[in-house]
């Protein structure tokens, strides 16, 4: 994405790796491997989506009473903050591009502050469910959960909670890895790496910003409103 | 045929046959494809092999030499395709009235248990010329019940039924395997199938001691566990009336409706809110944990006894029928 | 033999640098390729090394060699060995990873960095496999299947697991280098029509890989997650279906089969036009047809699942797609058959084993249609008849491909030839070593031997006899290539640009090439396989 200090010296641009003809040869494959790469991670967060369609399917009732136990207005809270980290990542990938520099650091920060902020509220619905004794395994308790009056059936609402915690745990992963790439991206910024002509890592961490983004706006309603109905 | 060569397993069972046949067919067409090719490597590398100077001739490709290599395999495939799907069909569709045997796998054993109530570790003894079925589940892991003499084998698995069936037809002794990989005494978990003449099943069948059939058992457990309080047959209970219920539609209260099969009864007896019958409270308490596989297997032998004997197809004894009694072999 | 001093030496990638640290932090994708030469290399003997016990241990019914216990972390341990760290790796990583950017005309993959990641990944996830096997070993079958791997085996599923799930990041990366190197860096002139089959092929295996390996990343991170944190997503006592994990692990590992079959098959459509002095016989077919297989591959899955417990109508589908996915395959063999017709054929190793692997593949193709019948699979799967079958197509398919390439490219590489006569003795040897190991197979497999079995009963101990002859036989074949490539690094012939007067862009720059493959970019005025323009190279001579 960035560039080796080895290979600048090529005497070409500044910014074009040697192997490349032009910078945009170059922008275009840096791009083209981003696209892919999403691609990937679609097949990656795609094994997990399918196993939670069978489940949802076989337990349906038992998915319901379980993604009532989860927060709304935490999720919903959530959501919103990462709609607002998208936003400020697109303004930062426009600042980018017209090399305002001091607007895109300032963007790069809220974006930062966004998903920090995700982060944290995460934790802190992951901590409440560990209180609940809804962490899956041994420890794992269904007690509360009612189901039409009666308790639910524990084993399938575990393999709710198994899915959540896989889901969001790896939802949130990625979330921490944007984050060191934003700190990074952040960094040089500062320092004016990044001008009208090159502004390729900004736009690449920018579209696996708005991909993280965009699985958390399916796994909301997977999770949170399954059945909210009464 | 060769008794330190063996090409093929003997063949005890219809289905046996038929499998021989396509496999045949397909070494016969494999053979000539392989040889077809080998033939025109060889021809072609000697013939044109390179001798001083010698120039190769300009082909670039033929668009109707592709269009028939392309469209006559796919009919050859198709051919087999249909063939072998018609024989997995017959495999997979069990006759009405095939008598039962339930079976548990385990690391590293096979529990077999007849409808009758005998039984059986790592043997099973069927009768020559009648159908059976095996309603199989495991304990553990997944294994698979292989019997070459037969062409079958079917994977068990834990939490659920799978079924295979076969009609026997030569008296004898054959491999069972277990061929799904299951741990440590994989190899061991071998047993025999003992395929007898039905006068000496017969002998057989009365030599072991036996607490009743599996059914009756299972009546048993239906009282013990006091299922009985609320599946009542004479008066609408809090539960539904299980009598003829086995392979019937039902409604439930979500408004789907599931076929009453083997594995639906399983479920709700160990996992009863899983599909609640339209009309009725899920009031039923959990018995996962409480019913081991066999007593489970009674259950569901008893709950499939209540069914009124159906009318079996033409001439095939209906061994269904309430199992109280021990069916007398028609032949 | 000639003398190897060799006076002002011109410049080119094995000498440019010298010193451990040149080597290890390269980005240059020609020295990355030897890098992992040298690593699937060791894990292929580690893996033979398994399998020769495996055989040993067959040759008696009785289990006597190894305890039941270590014969299943042998079998376990040579197919998780063999296919994540050799096969899959084999020819992308090695021919690839030296040639894609060649013969297109680049002077190196798009991202060279990530390249070296991958190396390093694969490197990590061989240790961690290392160490899973110098600790204890793992015992679950390469499958993995649930819920004998998340609960009841008490090895160490856990790290085996995550080596794969590592070792999947390097495939996965090196699949995306391919494809943006394909699409963003061809020279001027290498149109998608002009590009040679073995880009094609390569293409269509990173496809797989790209949109495969993630499955399968996340499927064992599961696992993983289910062994460790009690997660219950497959455990059946908790009312998971293990269904699930063999549907999400065949999504993958069903193309895998094609990520190591395809770029052989893309070997073969270079050797066997350029030992046939001709053009490629139907090259858009051939190049389809790889895309082909890597689509239909996508859509096949379950067909290893005919007798676990699935729906008669899902069954019904997935084996009339998988007699659609034999139609590229059949493509294939008949045009490269077809290429010989009317040519200049030299009988170079390269070619002998280009012969080896149309036959092989031939009969692998042919016994998948077999499995492919519901009808027989049913009695045939989870037997000795489907580990023959892959076993022709991995080893008779793969392998050949892996070194007629090796042969073919072994100048380019090593700027030295290799010993023709012992290159020729070397292939026969594999090709009667493989037919006798793994013909016998098929039969005892029809009779009904199943797979992973310790001991067995007494009527299939001829065939298994035979089964182990062979398997001595073909590890010589395998040691000796090793022999002599190591031996001509030094001894060998220097090699010209072009000795075999081939026409692909790898050919038009030196032996071995320079850091940046070419002096000057190249410009593409020609088809691929223009063969009528390239004058007969010398005669090969076989040396004393």
């Amino acid at each position: 994405m960035s560039d080796s200090p080895v290979a600048v010296e090529q005497a070409h641009g500044p910014e074009l790796l040697h192997h490349f003809a032009d910078p945009e040869q170059q922008r275009a494959a840096a791009s083209l491997g981003m696209w892919l790469f999403l691609a990937t991670e679609i097949m990656f967060f795609g094994g997990m989506f399918c196993a939670y369609l069978v489940y949802r399917r076989w337990y349906f009732a038992e998915f319901a009473a379980s993604s009532r136990t989860l927060d709304i207005w935490l999720g919903t809270i959530n959501t919103i903050v990462l709609i607002c980290s998208s936003l400020t990542v697109a303004l930062g990938v426009r600042a980018a591009q017209m090399g305002k520099r001091k607007l895109l650091v300032v963007l790069l920060i809220l974006t930062l502050i966004f998903g920090l902020a995700f982060l944290g509220i995460k934790g802190k619905e992951w901590s409440d469910k560990f209180h609940e004794h809804h962490i899956p395994g041994p420890q794992f308790d269904a007690g509360e959960i009612q189901l039409n009056g009666h308790p639910v059936d524990a084993r399938s609402a575990q393999i709710f909670f198994s899915l959540y915690f896989a889901m969001t745990g790896m939802h949130a992963l990625h979330m921490i890895i944007g984050v060191f790439m934003f700190v990074i991206l952040t960094w040089y910024a500062w320092k004016g790496r990044f001008n009208q002509r090159y502004y390729t890592p900004v736009e690449n961490c920018g579209l696996y910003w708005h991909f993280v983004d965009i699985i958390w706006i399916y796994l909301f309603p997977l999770l949170y409103l399954i059945d909210r109905k009464k | 045929m060769f008794d330190n060569f063996p090409l093929w397993p003997a063949r005890a069972a219809t289905t046996a046959g038929q499998v021989d046949a396509l496999y045949i067919f397909l070494v016969l067409l494999s053979a000539f494809m392989s040889v077809a090719i080998f033939i025109m490597i060889l021809v072609f590398a000697t013939k044109y092999r390179r001798r001083h100077g010698r120039q190769a001739e300009p082909i670039e490709g033929s668009i109707s030499l592709e269009i028939t290599w392309s469209v006559i395999p796919l009919g050859v495939f198709l051919v087999i395709f249909v063939w072998g799907a018609v024989i997995f069909f017959r495999e997979r569709t069990a006759p009405a009235g095939a008598s039962e045997i339930y079976v548990v796998a385990k690391q590293w054993m096979w529990k077999l248990q007849h409808e009758e109530g005998q039984r059986e570790i790592n043997e099973l003894h069927v009768p020559l010329g009648r159908d059976v079925k095996m309603i199989m589940t495991s304990q553990d892991v997944i294994h698979s019940f292989y019997v070459p003499a037969f062409r079958l084998k079917q994977d068990v698995l834990p939490g659920r039924y799978t079924t295979m069936w076969f009609h026997p037809t030569k008296a004898g002794t054959y491999h069972l395997f277990c061929a799904e990989y299951c741990g440590t005494q994989h190899s061991g978990m071998i047993g025999q199938v003992v395929v007898m003449e039905p006068a000496q099943y017969q002998a057989w069948l009365g030599g072991g001691t036996t607490t009743g059939s599996l059914a009756q058992s299972g009546q048993t457990l239906f009282e013990q566990f006091g299922c009985n309080t609320c599946h009542r047959f004479d008066v609408q209970g809090r539960g539904p009336n299980l009598k003829g219920l086995f392979g019937k539609t039902v409604q439930l209260e979500d408004g789907r409706s599931v076929v009453a099969d083997e594995n639906y009864i399983r479920e709700s007896v160990l996992n009863p809110g899983a599909k609640v019958v339209s009309g009725f409270k899920p009031i039923m308490p959990v018995f996962q944990g409480l019913v081991s596989e066999e007593q489970l297997n009674e259950l569901v032998a008893y709950v499939k006894s209540l069914n009124t004997p159906a009318s079996g197809a033409a001439g095939t004894p209906n061994l269904q029928s309430p199992g109280i009694q021990p069916p007398t072999p028609k032949e | 033999m000639s003398s190897v001093a060799i006076t002002p030496e011109r410049e080119h990638y094995l000498n440019k640098e010298y010193g451990i640290s040149s080597w290890l932090l390269t980005t240059d994708h020609k020295r990355i390729a030897l890098l992992y030469l040298v690593s699937i290399t060791f894990f292929f003997f580690i893996g033979g090394f398994f399998a020769l016990l495996i055989r040993l241990e067959l040759l008696t019914p009785a289990g006597d060699l190894v305890q039941a216990d270590t014969y299943n972390k042998l079998f376990t341990m040579h197919g998780q060995t063999m296919i994540f760290f050799f096969l899959i790796p084999s020819i992308p990583a090695v021919l690839g990873n030296f040639l894609v950017p060649m013969m297109i005309g680049a002077k190196d993959l798009a991202f060279p960095r990530i390249n070296l990641l991958s190396w390093y990944l694969y490197i990590i996830a061989g240790i961690i496999y290392l160490h899973c096997i110098l600790t204890g070993g793992v015992d679950v079958g390469w499958t993995f299947y649930t819920p004998l791997s998340s609960g009841f085996s008490n090895t160490k599923v856990i790290e085996a697991g995550v080596a794969v799930f590592i070792n999947g990041f390097s495939s996965i990366l090196t699949g995306l280098n391919f494809v943006v190197t394909i699409h963003r860096m061809r020279a001027p002139g290498m149109t998608w029509s002009r590009l040679p089959l073995f880009i094609w092929s390569h293409y269509a295996t990173s496809i797989i890989m790209l949109l495969g390996t993630p499955v399968l990343a996340i499927t064992l991170l599961l696992v993983v997650f289910e062994r460790a944190f009690g997660l219950g997503i497959f455990d059946p006592t908790r009312g998971g279906d293990p269904l699930l994990f063999q549907h999400l692990f065949w999504f993958y590992s069903h193309p895998a089969v094609y990520i190591m079959i395809l770029p052989s098959m893309g070997v073969i459509s270079e050797v066997v036009p350029c030992f046939s002095r001709k053009r490629i016989f139907g090259y858009h077919f051939v190049a389809l047809a790889s895309i082909a297989i890597a689509v239909i591959g996508f859509l096949v899955w379950a067909h290893h699942m005919f007798v676990a417990g699935m729906s008669l109508y899902a069954a019904l589908i997935f084996s009339l797609l998988s007699y659609l996915v034999a139609v590229p395959s059949a493509i294939k063999v008949f045009n490269w058959t077809a290429t010989m017709y009317k040519g200049s054929i030299s009988f170079s190793t390269p070619m002998l084993y280009a012969f080896g692997f149309i036959g092989l593949f031939t009969m692998g193709g042919l016994t998948g249609l077999f499995l492919a019948a519901l009808g027989i699979d049913v009695h045939v799967t989870d037997t000795y008849f489907v580990i023959a079958h892959f076993h022709y197509i991995m080893v008779g398919g793969a392998v050949m491909g892996y070194l007629a390439g090796m042969h073919f490219w072994w100048p380019k590489i090593s700027g030295r030839i290799y010993p023709e006569g012992w290159g020729r003795l070397a292939a026969l040897i594999v090709f009667i070593g493989f037919n006798l190991t793994f013909f016998p197979q098929f039969v005892l497999g029809y009779v009904g031997m199943p797979r992973r079995y310790w001991q067995y009963s007494q009527e299939f101990q001829v065939l298994n006899v035979l089964s182990t002859a062979g398997s001595t036989v073909l590890a010589v074949g395998y040691l000796l290539p090793m022999v002599y490539f190591l031996w001509s690094m030094r001894y060998g012939k220097l090699a010209d640009d072009n000795p075999w007067n081939a026409t692909g862009l790898e050919w038009r720059t030196a032996s071995p090439p320079p850091t940046y493959n070419f002096d000057e970019t190249p410009v593409v005025t020609w088809e691929a396989y223009d063969y009528e323009n390239m004058p007969l190279p010398q005669e090969v001579t076989l040396e004393r």
